[in-house]
C-alpha cells in the first residue's frame, strides 16, 4: 500500500509537471516585470531540480498545503473540504441506497430462483449491467426531474435556504435522492447477481440438509444459516463498491450539477485550474488505494482463509 | 452368442465439432444472441456504408439557419445547436466511436495477452514484479488519470485517444491471461513440449496462445461492449473526440445543457438508444460465446 502511495505520488507529480503553469501562475498579476517573477520563482524553489520540488511537494502536501486554485482565489485544501462535504453525503446515501436495494433483490432472486420474480430481477441486472451510468442518469434526469418534476434538477441545496434550518436539511436530502438513487439502481446491479448465485450455491449444502433435516423452519433456514453465509462476501465488495462510486461521482454530479469533488474536477480541468486538477487526482487516488485496502482487510476477517499471518 | 467378424463396425473416432460450429449451434440456440449479432452485423454495415456516401465536412459545417431543428422536413432527426444534421452525425458517430472501440480493444487484447502470458509462464520473480506493476495500475481512478492525460497531451487526435484508453485498461485481459497461463504451463502438453526441447517463446505463443484462445476471444468481446461504453462516456464529459469529430457520446454531452436535455430530445435520444442497443448486442454475442467456450454451460 504505502509503494503504491509513492508511485501514486510520483504519477500525479510527474503529470503535473507536465501540465502549462506552475504555482506561480495563480497568485501574480501578469504585468509584473518577468525578472520579478524570476527572483519570486528562485525563492519559491521552482528552479530546484525536480528530485527536490518534488519533496518539497510531498512536503507541502502532507501538512495540507495544495496550493492555491486561480479560478477560486482560494486555498485548494479550503475549497476541496467544501466540496468533499457533498460528495462524502453523495456516496453515503448512494451506498445506503445500493445496499437497501441489492439485499432484498438478491435475496428474492436466490431463494425463488427461476420464477417469473426471478427472471424479472435477472432481468433487470442484465440491463443494468449494460447500461452506462451516464445515460442512465440523464434519463432519470430527464423523466423524474424535468418531465415530473418531482425532484431538483441542479445543485445540492435550494438557493436562499439558510443553513443549519430544517428547511435547508430537507432541500439538501431533496437534492440527493435522484443522484444517489440513479447512482445506486446502476451500482447495486453487481451485488444483487453475486448474492443470488451466492444463496443459489449455499441452499445446496449440507449444512443447509442438516439445518432442515433438524427441524428447522424454512424462515430459519433462510435468515440464520444461508444468509449468514451468502452475506458475508457481499461485505468484502464494500471496498470496491467505494472505489466504484469514485467513476460514478465524476458522471453523476456533471449530470445533475451537484457541486461535489467530482464536478470540481471537471470545471477545474476545463478551466485549466491545474492545481486543483492535481489535488482531486491525488485524493481520489489514495480514496482508490484505501478503498482496496479496506476490502482486502474486511476479505481476510470474513475469510480466514486468506488470512496473512 | 454368435460371432459374426465380416459385419463388425470399427467404430470411428468420434470427431469432436469445430469450434465455429459450437459457436454456431450456440448461437441458433440462443435467439437473443442470434438476433444480437444480425443487428451488429446490419448496424456496422449500415454506419461503414452509408459514412462511405455522406459528406463529413458538410455535416460538421455550422449553419445558423437551421439551428434545433426538430425532426422531421429536410433534416430526418433534426438538427443541433449549430444547424448540423442530427442523423448525419449519428452515423459518423457510430462508425467513429465503433472504430475507436474495436481499436481500444485490440490494443489492450494484444498488450494484456502478451503482458500476462509472459508473467504467468515465466512466474517467480518476474511474475511477482509484473503483477506488483499491473497492481499499481488497477488501483488508479482510471476516469480521472484518462481525463487528466487527454487535457495535457499535445497534439491531441483520435489516435492518441486510443492510446491513453489502452494505457489504463489492459490490465484486466492481462491478470486473466496470467492466472489461466499458469495453468496451463503445468499441463502435460506443455510439460511435454518443454522435454522435447521446444524454447519457452514457442510454447508460450505456439502452444499455450491456441489453447487459451477462446478465452481471449470472449473476454475482447465482452471488452468491446464495455469500451464502447467508456469512449461514448469520456466524449459525454468533452474528453473523447474532439466536437469536429462526432461520436454517440459528443452526441449526448449536448444533453449537458439543460435545454437540450429538456425540450430537444431528438438531440441525445436516439445516441442514447443506439449506445444501449450496441453494448446490449455485444453483451449477448459475448455471453453466448462464453458458454460456447465452455462445455457446461452450453445450451446447444
Amino acid at each position: 500500500m504505502i509503494p503504491q502511495m509513492i508511485l501514486l505520488s510520483i504519477l500525479i507529480f510527474i503529470v503535473a509537471q507536465m501540465m502549462p503553469g506552475d504555482a506561480l501562475t495563480g497568485i501574480i498579476d501578469p504585468n509584473i516585470d518577468p525578472a520579478a517573477i524570476e527572483a519570486q520563482r528562485e525563492a519559491l524553489g521552482l528552479n530546484n531540480p525536480w528530485h527536490i520540488q518534488y519533496i518539497d511537494w510531498v512536503n507541502a502536501t502532507l501538512h495540507g498545503d495544495l496550493g492555491q486554485s486561480f479560478r477560486f482565489k482560494m486555498p485548494v485544501t479550503e475549497l476541496v473540504g467544501q466540496r468533499l462535504v457533498n460528495t462524502v453525503w453523495l456516496g453515503l446515501v448512494t451506498l445506503i441506497f445500493t445496499y437497501l436495494i441489492a439485499v432484498p433483490l438478491g435475496i428474492t432472486s436466490g431463494r425463488y430462483n427461476d420464477t417469473w420474480l426471478d427472471q424479472g430481477i435477472t432481468t433487470y441486472t442484465y440491463i443494468g449491467f449494460a447500461i452506462p451510468l451516464f445515460i442512465f442518469g440523464l434519463v432519470m434526469l430527464w423523466v423524474f426531474g424535468f418531465k415530473l418534476s418531482w425532484f431538483p434538477t441542479n445543485g445540492s441545496v435550494a438557493p436562499g435556504t439558510e443553513p443549519g434550518t430544517m428547511a435547508f436539511v430537507l432541500s439538501k436530502i431533496k437534492h440527493l435522492l435522484l443522484p444517489a438513487l440513479s447512482m445506486a439502481l446502476i451500482a447495486t446491479v453487481s451485488t444483487v447477481q453475486y448474492l443470488r448465485s451466492e444463496i443459489i450455491d449455499t441452499k445446496q449444502k449440507d449444512f443447509i440438509v442438516t439445518a432442515r433435516a433438524k427441524g428447522a423452519s424454512e424462515q430459519r433456514v433462510y435468515n440464520r444459516h444461508i444468509l449468514r453465509n451468502s452475506l458475508l462476501p457481499i461485505a468484502a465488495f464494500f471496498g470496491f463498491e467505494l472505489t466504484g462510486l469514485i467513476g460514478g461521482t465524476v458522471f453523476i454530479e456533471t449530470i445533475f450539477n451537484y457541486p461535489g469533488m467530482g464536478l470540481l474536477f471537471i470545471d477545474s480541468i476545463t478551466q485549466r485550474d491545474y492545481s486543483v486538477v492535481t489535488s482531486v487526482v491525488l485524493l481520489f487516488g489514495i480514496a482508490s488505494i484505501l478503498g482496496a485496502l479496506l476490502s482486502d482487510i474486511i476479505l481476510s476477517i470474513v475469510d480466514p482463509r486468506i488470512r496473512i499471518k | 452368442m454368435e460371432m459374426r467378424n465380416e459385419n463388425i463396425d470399427i467404430p470411428k473416432p468420434i470427431k469432436s465439432p469445430s469450434t465455429i460450429k459450437i459457436i454456431w449451434r450456440e448461437l441458433v440456440r440462443d435467439k437473443l444472441a442470434l438476433v444480437s449479432l444480425i443487428f451488429l452485423v446490419l448496424i456496422t454495415a449500415f454506419v461503414y456504408g452509408i459514412a462511405l456516401f455522406l459528406d463529413k465536412s458538410e455535416i460538421v459545417t455550422v449553419d445558423l439557419f437551421a439551428i434545433n431543428e426538430p425532426p422531421g422536413g429536410e433534416f430526418i432527426l433534426g438538427t443541433d445547436y449549430g444547424g448540423r444534421d442530427i442523423f448525419g452525425q449519428l452515423i459518423i458517430g457510430t462508425r467513429n466511436s465503433l472504430s475507436v472501440a474495436i481499436l481500444v480493444t485490440l490494443m489492450t487484447g494484444v498488450i494484456g495477452v502478451v503482458y500476462g502470458l509472459v508473467s504467468g509462464y515465466i512466474g517467480g520473480t518476474v511474475d511477482n514484479i509484473m503483477m506488483r506493476i499491473l497492481d499499481f495500475f488497477l488501483i488508479l481512478p482510471f476516469l480521472m488519470i484518462v481525463i487528466v492525460f487527454v487535457a495535457i497531451v499535445p497534439k491531441y487526435t483520435v489516435f492518441s485517444f486510443s492510446l491513453i484508453m489502452t494505457a489504463f485498461l489492459w490490465m484486466g485481459i492481462a491478470r486473466m491471461i496470467r492466472s489461466k497461463a499458469l495453468q496451463e504451463k503445468e499441463l502435460d502438453y506443455a510439460q511435454a513440449s518443454r522435454t522435447l526441447g521446444s524454447s519457452n517463446l514457442k510454447v508460450m505463443f505456439r502452444q499455450v496462445l491456441p489453447n487459451i484462445s477462446s478465452l481471449i476471444i470472449v473476454t475482447m468481446t465482452l471488452n468491446l461492449a464495455a469500451n464502447i461504453g467508456l469512449e461514448s462516456g469520456l466524449s459525454f464529459l468533452g474528453f473523447g473526440f474532439p466536437e469536429s469529430t462526432p461520436s454517440l457520446g459528443t452526441l449526448l454531452g449536448y444533453a449537458r445543457n439543460p435545454q437540450t436535455l429538456e425540450f430537444r430530445w431528438w438531440i441525445w435520444v436516439p445516441a442514447a438508444v443506439l449506445i444501449l442497443v450496441l453494448m446490449l448486442s455485444v453483451n449477448n454475442v459475448g455471453q453466448a460465446l462464453k458458454r460456447a467456450t465452455d462445455a457446461r454451460q452450453r445450451r446447444g
